[in-house]
C-alpha cells in the first residue's frame, strides 16, 4: 500500500482505514435518517436535547464502525458464549433482579446496573445463526427445533419480567433467522395456528391488567383520554394536522405546547409527521424500505450461512421496529414501548441498532474471507 | 456432493425468501402509507381543526372524597382545604438559604424540613414538594405580598382530610396519605390508575383503606383553552369528576367517646356490636394516634416516636391483640356442658379449692384458695369457679371443646371489614401435633377449660361470641358500614346483615346461661360493683388474662405494672332483647370486675340513658356483701 506523503495524506489514509468496511449505500441511508432525526428531536425539545442526541449518535456511529472491523469468523466464536452469558444474566435477574416500575429487568452488579434483555436482542439471533451455521451440512427439522429452543428460553425469561415488547421483538428476530434458513412452510402454518390458539389463552391467564388496558385502549382511545389513550389521541391529531406538506420545521404545535409528551422518544414520529407532512412520511418510508432492501441484498451476498442469516434477521428486525413504532403512533397498533429506530432520542436503542448495522457491514465486506 | 447441493439450495431458498420478505415489507409500508394518507389527506381538515382547537389542555379534576358519618350523622372524616407552600427543589440553587428567607415570612419548623426531605425522596424530578401545609390567614397574606422574592415557590390550594375526633377513631377510621410508588403500582395492576390522575391521597389504614375504592371516586377532567404559551384562557367543557361515596357507619361517635374516656389512663380495647345485625357500634384501641398527622406526611421523628413507643399506639388491639380469654370463656363452656349432655343445671360439685387429674397428682388451683363450697352451674358462672370448669373440661376433652367453641368464632377471623385482623387460636390435638410435634396432654385441656394455656382470642372475637349468646346463636359478620349513598343515582343503600352461620341451641340452656350472666352483675356476682344501680338489665362475665405465670402457691408473679394481668369483661344488654354486646380488655388492668366491667357500665349507660353516670361503677354494692363481691375476679 502506497502512503501519500504529508499530513493530508495521513488523514486521508486514516479516514479510508476507518471507513474501509462501511458499505457506502447503507452508511448514506443511515446518515440521512440521523439527519432527519436530529431535525425532529431538536424541534420536539426546542433544542434542549440536541447535545445529548449528537453525543448518542457519535458514540453509536463509532461503535458501529469499530464492529464493522471485526470479521464474521471472529464474531461467530463469540456467538454461543455471549448467549450463555446472557441466559445466566437473565437467570440472575429472575432470582435477584431489581424491580423498577413493577418489572424485574435490571441486574445490579455492584458497580453498575445492566439490563440483560438488551444484550439478548443481538445475542439470540447470533447464537441461532451460529448454531445453524455449524450444522449446515445436514440441516434437519431437529436442528430447527433446537434453534427454536435457543429462542424460546430467553424469550420466556424476558416475558416473565414482565417485558412484553422486548420479548416479542426478540421472538421476531429469532423467527426471521429460522425463516431465512428455510423453515418449512407447513411448520410456519402450524405455528400460526398455534399462535391463534395461544393468544386468547394468554389474554385470559397471563396478561396483566395494565397490558390488557393498553390493548383495549387501542380500540377506543377515548375511553381513557387522560391516561393510556391520551398519547394515541394526541399523536393522531399531530399526524393528521400535518397534511400533505406539513406545518414546516419547528412549526408543529402539538409537541411544542406539551400536548404530546415523549415527543422526542417513542412518539417522535408524530412530531416528524406534523412538521413534514405526508411527503416527509413518504421520504421516511422510502429510506427505511431502501435500507431493508440494501440489507437483504448484502445478506444474500454474504458468503457464510452465519453471516447471511444474522444479517437477514438484523435487517428484518430493524424493519419490524420501524413498522411497530409507526403503526403504534398512527393508531394502528397498541402502544408498546418501542422507539423509532435511528430517529427516536435515546442512547441504548441507537447503539443497539447501529451495532447491528456494524455486523451487517462487517459481513458484507468480509465475504471473501469465509469459506463456503 | 450433497453438502454442496444443500448449501446451494439454502442460498437459493434465502434469495427466494428475502424476496418474499421485501414484498411483505413493501406491502406493510403500503398499509402504513394508506393510513398516513387517510389521516393527512382525507381527514386532514378534521385533524387540522382539532389541532387548532387543541390549544385545549385537559386538566384533571380531583373528585371530593366521600364523607364518613356515624349512625347519627356526626361527621367522622371529611374534606377540607387550605393553602400550602410548595417548592420545586430543582429550581432552587440554595435550599438552606431559601428556608432562612422563607422563615421570615411564614413559620417553618424543623419538623417541616424533615417532612420536606422525606417527601422529596419520594417525588419525581421537577415535582413540587410541599414545605408548609395549612398556612394561617396571616401567613397567606404575608407570603402573597412578598411572593416576588421567592421564584420557584408556589402557594397553592390543597385538599386534605380532617378527622375531627383525632385519636378516638384512629384504629377504626384510619387515615389517608400521599400516594406512594407502591400504591401506584398496585392501582395500575388493578387497572384503577386512571381514576387517580392528579390525585394526591389514598387510604392507608382502617376504613379509609378498606373502602378506598368507594371513597375515592373517579377523576374528571376539564377542557381548558390555552394560549400559545400554555396559559389557561377559558373552560370549554368538562367531564365531571365522580364524587366518592359518602358512607354512614354503624358506629356511634358518642359511644366511642364515652368508651375512650372510660379507659382513663389504661391501655386496652373495646368492641361493641349490635346483636341484631352484627353492626359495629364501637371499636376502640387505646392508646390511639392522631390520624391528622398522617395526612400531610408524618415527619420521621414523630413516626418513630409512635412506632417505638412501649404503649404501641399503632397496633389495633381490638383486631390484632390476642389474649387468653380467661374466665370469659366459662359461659360458653357451661353451654357446651349442657348442649353435649355432660352436665345438668342441677349437677353440683364440692369445690375444695383445687382439681387433680389423679389422686395426689398436680393440683390445678381455684382462684379462691379454699374453694367455693358446693357449686352448681349457675353459681359456677356467678362466682367464676375454676374447679367446676377444670373438671368439666377434663370430661369434655379438648376435641369436643374445640369443636363446640369454634362455632362461636373462636380461632377464626370475624371477617370485619378492616385489614389485619388476627384469627386467635382455639387449639386441639391436631394443631399441637402440627405446631410443636408433640402429643396433647390432659393437663392442657384442664387449663383450656378456664380460657388459659393455648387459647387466644382478640377483643373482636370475644365480642362476636358474646353477641351469639345475646342473639341466641346467630353469627353475623361484624359490619362497619351501615349505609352508603351512590352518587350516580343519589340513592341510599343499606347494608344487609350477613349471617355466617346459625347455631341450633336449646333455648332452655341459653336461658340458664343468660340468667347466670345476669347474676354476675348483681349482688353476689363478680361484677356486682359495676352492675349496681343500673337502670336496665345487663348480663356479663368477668375474666383475667394472665401476663406472667403463677407460682405453685397460686400467687401471680407481678413486678412492674406492665406485668399485671389483663382485665376482661364481656357483656350484653338488656338481657331480654339485647341491643348491644361488647367485650372490654384492659391491659395490665388486673381484675375484670374492678377495671374492665366499670368501663362497660359507662358505655352501656350512654347507650341506654344517653349520658354517662360517672361514679356509678365505683359505687359500693348495696345490700349484703356475700363472699365474692369484694375482690372481683382474681387470677384464675
Amino acid at each position: 500500500m502506497q502512503i501519500e506523503p504529508g499530513l493530508a495524506g495521513i488523514v486521508r489514509e486514516g479516514v479510508r482505514t476507518v471507513f474501509r468496511h462501511a458499505d457506502p449505500v447503507l452508511l448514506g441511508l443511515i446518515l440521512a435518517l440521523l439527519a432527519l432525526s436530529t431535525l425532529t428531536v431538536a424541534s420536539a425539545t426546542s433544542g434542549t436535547y440536541l447535545v445529548g442526541h449528537l453525543i448518542n449518535m457519535s458514540v453509536a456511529l463509532v461503535a458501529m464502525l469499530m464492529l464493522s472491523h471485526v470479521p464474521p469468523q471472529v464474531l461467530i466464536r463469540f456467538a454461543i458464549p455471549l448467549y450463555v452469558l446472557g441466559v445466566f444474566l437473565l437467570l440472575g435477574v429472575a432470582v435477584a433482579g431489581d424491580v423498577v416500575n413493577g418489572s424485574r429487568r435490571w441486574l445490579n452488579l455492584g458497580v453498575t446496573r445492566i439490563q440483560p434483555s438488551e444484550l439478548m436482542r443481538l445475542a439470540v439471533p447470533m447464537a441461532m445463526a451460529a448454531y445453524l451455521h455449524y450444522r449446515q451440512e445436514h440441516l434437519s427439522s431437529r436442528h430447527f427445533a433446537l434453534a427454536g429452543l435457543l429462542l424460546v428460553l430467553p424469550v420466556g425469561f424476558i416475558l416473565r419480567q414482565p417485558d412484553l415488547g422486548t420479548s416479542l421483538l426478540i421472538l421476531a428476530s429469532g423467527f426471521f433467522v429460522l425463516f431465512l434458513a428455510g423453515l418449512a412452510w407447513r411448520v410456519m402454518a402450524g405455528l400460526v395456528l398455534l399462535l391463534g390458539a395461544i393468544v386468547p389463552l394468554a389474554w385470559m391467564f397471563f396478561l396483566h391488567d395494565y397490558q390488557k388496558q393498553r390493548v383495549l385502549t387501542l380500540f377506543d382511545p377515548t375511553s381513557d383520554p387522560l391516561g393510556a389513550g391520551y398519547h394515541i389521541i394526541q399523536s393522531t391529531i399531530a399526524i393528521g394536522s400535518g397534511g400533505l406538506f406539513g406545518k414546516g420545521w419547528g412549526q408543529g404545535t402539538q409537541a411544542r405546547l406539551d400536548f404530546l409528551p415523549e415527543g422526542h422518544t417513542d412518539f417522535v414520529f408524530a412530531v416528524y409527521s406534523e412538521e413534514f407532512g405526508l411527503l416527509g412520511n413518504l421520504l421516511l418510508l422510502g429510506i427505511y424500505a431502501a435500507m431493508v432492501t440494501r440489507g437483504l441484498t448484502l445478506s444474500y451476498n454474504a458468503s457464510g450461512l452465519f453471516g447471511r442469516l444474522l444479517c437477514g434477521a438484523i435487517t428484518l428486525t430493524f424493519f419490524t421496529y420501524a413498522l411497530i413504532n409507526m403503526g403504534m403512533v398512527s393508531g394502528l397498533l397498541p402502544v408498546v414501548g418501542v422507539p423509532l429506530p435511528l430517529v427516536s432520542y435515546g442512547g441504548t436503542s441507537m447503539v443497539t441498532v447501529l451495532l447491528g448495522f456494524g455486523i451487517l457491514m462487517s459481513v458484507a465486506s468480509n465475504k471473501s474471507l469465509v469459506k463456503t | 456432493m450433497s453438502e454442496f447441493i444443500n448449501t446451494a439450495w439454502r442460498r437459493e431458498e434465502f434469495r427466494r425468501r428475502s424476496q418474499i420478505a421485501v414484498w411483505v415489507v413493501l406491502g406493510l409500508f403500503g398499509v402504513l402509507f394508506l393510513r398516513f394518507a387517510w389521516l393527512q389527506l382525507i381527514q386532514h381538515d378534521r385533524y387540522s381543526a382539532l389541532s387548532e382547537n387543541n390549544r385545549v389542555a385537559l386538566v384533571p379534576n380531583i373528585p371530593p372524597r366521600g364523607v364518613l358519618y356515624d349512625r347519627n350523622g356526626v361527621v367522622l372524616a371529611s374534606g377540607d382545604w387550605g393553602y400550602a407552600l410548595e417548592v420545586v427543589p430543582e429550581k432552587i440553587p440554595d435550599l438552606p438559604a431559601l428556608w432562612a428567607q422563607l422563615g421570615e415570612v411564614v413559620r417553618i419548623e424543623e419538623a417541616d424540613l424533615r417532612r420536606f426531605r422525606r417527601l422529596r425522596e419520594d417525588s419525581r424530578p421537577f415535582e413540587a414538594v410541599p414545605i408548609r401545609q395549612r398556612l394561617t390567614e396571616t401567613e397567606v397574606a404575608r407570603f402573597a405580598a412578598q411572593r416576588y422574592r421567592f421564584p420557584g415557590v408556589e402557594m397553592r390550594t390543597r385538599d386534605w382530610r380532617s378527622y375531627p375526633f383525632g385519636p378516638t377513631f384512629s384504629h377504626l377510621i384510619g387515615y389517608i396519605g400521599r400516594i406512594s410508588q407502591k400504591d401506584k403500582l398496585a392501582l395500575q395492576e388493578a387497572g384503577r390508575w386512571s381514576a387517580y390522575r392528579g390525585a394526591q391521597y389514598i387510604g392507608k389504614a382502617g376504613v379509609e383503606k378498606r373502602y378506598e375504592e368507594w371513597l375515592h371516586g373517579q377523576t374528571g377532567f376539564e377542557h381548558m383553552e390555552v394560549d400559545s404559551g400554555g396559559r389557561a384562557l377559558r373552560s370549554l367543557g368538562r367531564t365531571p369528576a365522580q364524587a366518592g361515596m359518602n358512607l354512614s357507619l354503624h358506629v356511634d361517635a358518642g359511644l366511642q367517646q364515652v368508651a375512650e374516656a372510660a379507659f382513663g389512663p389504661y391501655r386496652g380495647a373495646l368492641v361493641a356490636l349490635d346483636p341484631n345485625s352484627g353492626g359495629l357500634l364501637a371499636l376502640l384501641s387505646k392508646p390511639g394516634y392522631d390520624p391528622n398527622l398522617f395526612v400531610d406526611g408524618i415527619d420521621v421523628d414523630t413516626w418513630r416516636g409512635l412506632n417505638e413507643s412501649l404503649d404501641k399506639p399503632l397496633i389495633n388491639r381490638a383486631l390484632r391483640g390476642v389474649y387468653p380469654p380467661g374466665s370469659t370463656i366459662k359461659p360458653f363452656m357451661a353451654l357446651a356442658g349442657l348442649e353435649l349432655g355432660l352436665r345438668k343445671p342441677s349437677d353440683s360439685i364440692a369445690d375444695p379449692g383445687y382439681f387433680s387429674l389423679s389422686a395426689g397428682g398436680h393440683r390445678y388451683r381455684d382462684w379462691k384458695k379454699d374453694g367455693h363450697g358446693t357449686v352448681d352451674m349457675h353459681k359456677s358462672i356467678v362466682v367464676s369457679c375454676d374447679t367446676y370448669y377444670y373438671r368439666l373440661a377434663d370430661e369434655m376433652g379438648i376435641e369436643r371443646m374445640h369443636d363446640f367453641l369454634s362455632q362461636f368464632g373462636l380461632g377464626e377471623r370475624s371477617g370485619v371489614d378492616l385489614d389485619g385482623e388476627l384469627a386467635g387460636l382455639m387449639p386441639n390435638a391436631e394443631w399441637k401435633a402440627k405446631r410443636f410435634k408433640q402429643p396433647w396432654w390432659p393437663g392442657e385441656t384442664v387449663i383450656a377449660g378456664i380460657g388459659q394455656g393455648y387459647v387466644l382470642a382478640t377483643p373482636m372475637q370475644l365480642a362476636v361470641a358474646t353477641m351469639m349468646i345475646a342473639n341466641e346463636g346467630v353469627l353475623y359478620r361484624p359490619q362497619i358500614v351501615r349505609a352508603w349513598r351512590d352518587p350516580k343515582d343519589g340513592r341510599t343503600h343499606t347494608a344487609a346483615p350477613e349471617v355466617v352461620r346459625t347455631l341450633k341451641l336449646n333455648p332452655e340452656h341459653l336461658r340458664l346461661v343468660k340468667a347466670a350472666m345476669q347474676a354476675v352483675t348483681q349482688p353476689g356476682g363478680t361484677a356486682a360493683g359495676a352492675g349496681a344501680g343500673a337502670a336496665y338489665t345487663f348480663a356479663g362475665k368477668t375474666g383475667t388474662a394472665q401476663v406472667v405465670g403463677m407460682d405453685t402457691a397460686g400467687r401471680s408473679v407481678s413486678g412492674s405494672t406492665r406485668h399485671r394481668d389483663h382485665a376482661l369483661f364481656i357483656a350484653f344488654a338488656p338481657v331480654d332483647k339485647p341491643t348491644i354486646a361488647l367485650a372490654v380488655m384492659v391491659e395490665n388492668g388486673g381484675h375484670g370486675g374492678s377495671t374492665a366491667a366499670p368501663i362497660a357500665r359507662k358505655v352501656l349507660d350512654y347507650w341506654f340513658l344517653g349520658q354517662t353516670t360517672p361514679g356509678a361503677a365505683v359505687m359500693p354494692a348495696p345490700g349484703p356483701a356475700p363472699e365474692v363481691t369484694t375482690g372481683g375476679d382474681h387470677a384464675d
